[in-house]
């Protein structure tokens, strides 16, 4: 089923959705353009043989290191149809920013706001892009993999500790 | 810098004796009254809950030890059980509800996230309550046994019963906001 879903998207966008593949679990994976996201996905959810009602996880990815850095991954789910499609969006670090599509599923909302939390990426048309876990005092985003992983910043005066040796960390990150 | 006053014997009067000694039983009995009635605030945070929760049931019984009331409201209570993984973002609301509840007032760090901050030694984690405010008892383990847990409440209530209890408390009390060490 997800086959039709993946040679539709092929035929309907050539050149904005590429690259698709079958991931490890069965998932039908396809990559797709940044600035085409939202066309995409209101054609998946909008066409009554796609029929993505649902967007049960977005999250995103940090390839440090890589170009494009960072990527924005789209999980989206047809309960009425049982199907399921991945959505990878490549997001350069300089122009780290997306349209929003909230405006398709109210879902969208608190993981899109993640996503600005923990990555810094930023949402066109979000109605609250806000820090969604970490406090409005906190500077950075801390899932980013050049963030120290040990990079604490206190909201009130602590009593000085000395520090207990856990074994070294992650390389480079400490 | 020594001064005479430091050569000089102490002078104890007989009614300082007999006052001590008064004073020494009125705390004794304090202390025991204290020690059977730990009512406690539970600041549940993460998983050592469930753990919490057994020693509260009818197995472990917790009411053995006079401490089965858990107390919804600081004002109400005078043992704090942080009970699970403390993040920064919490640190002021615990320290807020520790600067709520009443003298005398004591701290249970239930779990090694509580004592330690644990595994989570990442950007968001507390590493240990003991930086926000001081703790008597640390209780180990991820989560504790219920046992581990009884065996931390009966130290707590050797280390009340040890304490200097007073029928009026005229010494200053510590002000919120500033540092819980000092006291």
């Amino acid at each position: 089923m997800a086959k039709d879903v993946i040679d539709a998207l092929l035929a309907r966008f050539p050149r904005i959705v590429t690259d698709a593949y079958q991931g490890p679990g069965g998932d039908d994976v396809v990559f797709v353009r940044k600035d085409q996201i939202v066309e995409v996905c209101r054609f998946l959810k909008d066409d009554p043989r796609m029929g993505f009602n649902m967007a049960p996880y977005i999250t995103a990815v940090d390839y440090l290191g890589q170009e494009p850095r960072f990527e924005v991954v789209y999980n989206l789910y047809a309960t009425a149809l049982n199907h399921r499609v991945r959505l990878r969006v490549k997001v350069p670090e300089e122009d780290a920013v997306l349209a929003s599509v909230t405006g398709l599923w109210r879902g969208a909302d608190w993981f899109e706001r993640y996503c600005y939390d923990m990555y810094g990426l930023r949402f066109t048309g979000h109605p609250d892009l806000r820090r969604l876990f970490m406090y409005d005092e906190f500077v950075g985003h801390p899932l980013r993999k050049d963030y120290p992983l040990r990079g604490r910043q206190p909201l009130i005066p602590e009593r000085e500790m000395p520090e207990a040796f856990r074994g070294p960390g992650p390389a480079g990150r400490d | 810098m020594a001064s005479e006053l430091d050569s000089l014997p102490v002078i104890a009067t007989r009614k300082d004796e007999a006052v001590g000694a008064l004073q020494q039983m009125v705390s004794k009995g304090l202390g025991w009254a204290r020690k059977y009635s730990l009512f406690q605030y539970p600041f549940v945070t993460a998983c050592c809950a469930m753990e919490y929760m057994t020693v509260g049931a009818s197995r472990y019984d917790l009411d053995r030890f006079g401490a089965a009331l858990p107390r919804f409201s600081p004002r109400q209570a005078d043992l704090l059980m942080v009970t699970g993984t403390v993040n920064i973002r919490q640190a002021p609301i615990l320290r807020r509800v520790w600067e709520s509840i009443a003298e005398p007032k004591w701290v249970v760090a239930f779990g090694v996230c509580a004592s330690t901050g644990g595994f989570y030694d990442n950007y968001a984690t507390l590493q240990g309550i003991d930086r926000v405010i001081p703790v008597d008892v640390y209780i180990p383990g991820c989560p504790p046994r219920p046992e581990q847990v009884l065996d931390g409440i009966i130290l707590l209530q050797a280390k009340i019963q040890g304490q200097h209890h007073r029928l009026i408390e005229r010494t200053a009390l510590p002000i919120a906001g500033r540092e819980p060490y000092e006291r």
